[in-house]
């Protein structure tokens, strides 16, 4: 094995790492803060990649000469859609589920399929096509023998964009105090004068405009098209729950192991090999510490 | 013994269609001037992506045939079932077609799993299915008539094309279940016997969509060529990812088995052209028979829709049923099958026919590379090739 494969293992244990971190941030906070299990998460990031491809054709067809822009203005725009199905998902459909985490499971899971359904009426069964701006096509090449992908780049800046601004928003900002405080506990912080109501909210579609920029950005690496949540959904679960459910920083810091682990075990093993590795150390981690990596310690 | 109620009454409904059903019409024999036949793919569900377009292309071969006077005088009723990508519906279904509405045929199935789960139900009924789907082979039913290709007429051609075209060296991906591992193995002493060499052999989990580190395994070996049996979505994220890493149709060959022009808008156009693939049928294929077909089918359907490999065998199986039954003069099961060996069709693929014994069509092979267009030109096309659904390797 040459430097170069090194050098670029390395890369691909980096990339994967942000790819899996993105994914998982959004159900980090919707089932780690709140413990609502959204089995729809994938289909938010679906919804994501859709407003990509809908953004794409609308700059395809009014302003040709600025696709180039189309990807970053397509990133906010599925936040924006993906906020606010989130907001009126939460308002409409989950609040009423909060005390029964089974029926949750179930109402969302019913409605990931209602979802998916309604993707493939609205834009057909087969994927579709979303194009990659040129500047994010190819590869940067420092040495002969070494390529790093243009679009793994971007999603790895986007990832640390995301990160920073979701640590200010939760560790800097009134809002963050108040959904921290709602999540710690909800009765002491509606008795001090918290809408604990409209927090819940707020919580639940930001989980859901994470998802949405996930989606988005992951256009750039894989498919378009009505099943396109189910390739992320478990991957993301494994991630919140092998990190601990309460923990931002677990969250991190399993996809970083995760992501590294994959890579190099792909790299060794068989694709199916190194999935089926993973789940088993996933497996035995989760036997020895049942909460996960970073579990917090509160009574209960 | 107790009975619950619900299993009284599941037993008691399940005596009386016994009792009945030898009672009510012949099959195929339904109400005075029409033959029914049943349609079962999933109209939903992961698996609608490949399925939904083969309805299609069934339903349009059925209105053509009803337009010029239908079977022996028949007009075609049309039962369309959805297996929605679940294997017991599949089953269910059938037994709904063949028990309930009496079909003389059913056009169905895409996944091996779908045909497995359906297989049973139709033996047991006396029902006749028709399979239009590219498969590992390894199956002869009395009651199927594959209309596809199975493994070895599609795998033993690419790969001799290959190592005298294109280099001796292979690395071989696919997706994790029977139909690539069966095509490897098929695929790895025909590598050998055309004096080449496999450098390389990876499996991804169905739905993978993570390509990096096999790319880079791919780049450490610099096989010459990459034969590809990755199936669905992951193929998108597979080719977009390769693009990403420089790997494009100039630089490397690269022939996959189950990526046609249907799935080129999704993948990209630009991440695949040069790229080569292997079917029975190219939309792009010149001749009387397919230029009627793709035009009306996009009469039909719009003049943007694409026609690939498993919509064409759709459309003939469909054909074939009814040169079958014509033949024998008969809908019952045995005579249509019996009428089927060596029947011949001139098919948008061109002339083939089915094998005297396995139920299998004799196809050509055809080797063709992605345009700009997401269009496929052809490069290679095999003589007809023997059917051999049970390869000695």
């Amino acid at each position: 094995m040459s430097l170069d494969i090194v050098v670029m293992q390395a890369f691909n244990g980096v990339s994967l790492f942000t790819v899996l971190a993105l994914m998982a941030l959004g159900l980090a906070i919707v089932f780690g803060l709140m413990g609502v299990i959204n089995m729809a998460h994938g289909e938010l990031m679906a919804m994501g990649a859709y407003t990509t491809y809908l953004t794409s054709v609308i700059f395809e067809r009014l302003a040709p000469g600025w696709l180039g822009i189309y990807l970053p203005a397509a990133v906010v725009l599925a936040f924006g859609v993906t906020y606010a199905f989130g907001f009126a998902l939460e308002r409409s459909f989950i609040r009423f589920l909060y005390k029964r985490p089974l029926d949750t499971m179930l109402a969302t899971w019913g409605l990931s399929l209602v979802l998916q359904q309604a993707f493939r009426s609205l834009f057909g069964p087969r994927e579709v096509g979303v194009p990659s701006p040129a500047w994010l096509a190819g590869a940067w090449q420092p040495t002969q023998g070494i390529s790093i992908p243009l679009s793994r780049l971007f999603i790895i800046g986007l990832t640390v964009v995301v990160g920073c601004a979701l640590y200010q928003l939760l560790l800097r900002t009134r809002w963050g105090l108040r959904i921290r405080a709602v999540m710690q506990n909800r009765d002491m912080s509606g008795a001090v004068g918290v809408n604990t109501a409209r927090v819940d909210a707020v919580t639940f579609a930001l989980g859901s405009g994470l998802a949405g920029i996930a989606g988005s950005a992951f256009t750039m690496l894989a498919s378009t098209g009505p099943v396109t949540g189910q390739q992320y959904i478990v991957d993301t679960f494994i991630v919140v729950v092998f990190g601990g459910v309460e923990s931002l920083l677990g969250t991190f810091s399993s996809a970083f192991m995760i992501g590294q682990m994959q890579s190099w075990l792909e790299f060794a093993l068989t694709g199916s090999m190194a999935k089926a590795s993973i789940l088993l150390c996933v497996i035995i981690a989760l036997y020895f510490r049942p909460a996960g990596l970073f579990a917090l310690k509160v009574r209960r | 013994m107790k009975l619950s109620r619900r299993q009284f009454l599941k037993g008691s409904a399940a005596v009386a269609s016994v009792a009945t059903g030898p009672f009510v019409w012949p099959r195929g024999a339904s109400a005075q001037g029409t033959v029914k036949v049943g349609i079962l793919h999933s109209l939903t569900g992961t698996i609608a992506i490949a399925e939904a377009s083969v309805v299609d292309a069934e339903k349009l071969a059925i209105e053509e045939i009803n337009a010029s006077g239908g079977v022996m005088g028949r007009k075609i009723e049309t039962i369309v079932e959805d297996g929605a990508s679940d294997w017991p519906t599949f089953a269910e279904k059938a037994r709904k077609l063949l028990d309930r509405d009496k079909v003389a045929a059913i056009m169905g199935c895409y996944t091996s799993a779908s045909r497995k789960a359906t297989l049973p139900v139709v033996e047991r009924s006396k029902g006749l299915l028709y399979y239009p789907t590219y498969y590992e082979g390894l199956e002869m039913s009395p009651n199927i008539m594959y209309t596809a290709q199975e493994a070895t007429q599609s795998v033993i051609a690419a790969v001799n094309w290959l190592a005298q075209n294109k280099g001796k060296s292979f690395y071989l991906i696919g997706s994790d279940y029977i139909w690539p591992r069966t095509t490897n193995k098929i695929a790895k002493p025909t590598v050998e016997k055309a004096g080449g060499k496999v450098l390389g052999e990876d499996y991804i989990p169905l739905g993978n969509v993570e390509f990096a580190s096999v790319i880079n395994k791919i780049k450490a070996q610099k096989p010459e060529v990459i034969l590809s049996t990755v199936v669905g979505g992951s193929n998108v994220a597979f080719y977009k990812q390769l693009q990403a890493a420089g790997l494009n149709g100039k630089n490397q060959a690269l022939l996959a088995l189950a990526v046609s022009e249907e799935e080129a808008s999704g993948i990209g156009v630009e991440n695949l052209e040069g790229f080569l693939s292997c079917m029975g049928y190219f939309q792009s294929l010149k001749g009387a028979a397919n230029d009627k077909f793709v035009k009306a089918f996009k009469a039909k359907y719009g003049a943007n829709r694409v026609v690939g490999d498993t919509l064409e065998c759709g459309y003939i199986s469909v054909y074939l049923w009814k040169m079958a039954a014509e033949k024998a003069k008969s809908f019952e099961l045995p005579a249509v099958v019996a009428a089927s060996a060596e029947l011949e069709i001139d098919a948008p693929e061109g002339k083939v026919k089915f094998h005297k014994a396995n139920h299998h069509l004799w196809k050509h092979a055809r080797i063709g590379a992605f345009k700009k267009d997401g269009q496929i030109e052809m490069v290679y096309e095999s003589p007809l090739i023997e059917p051999n659904p049970f390869p000695k390797i």
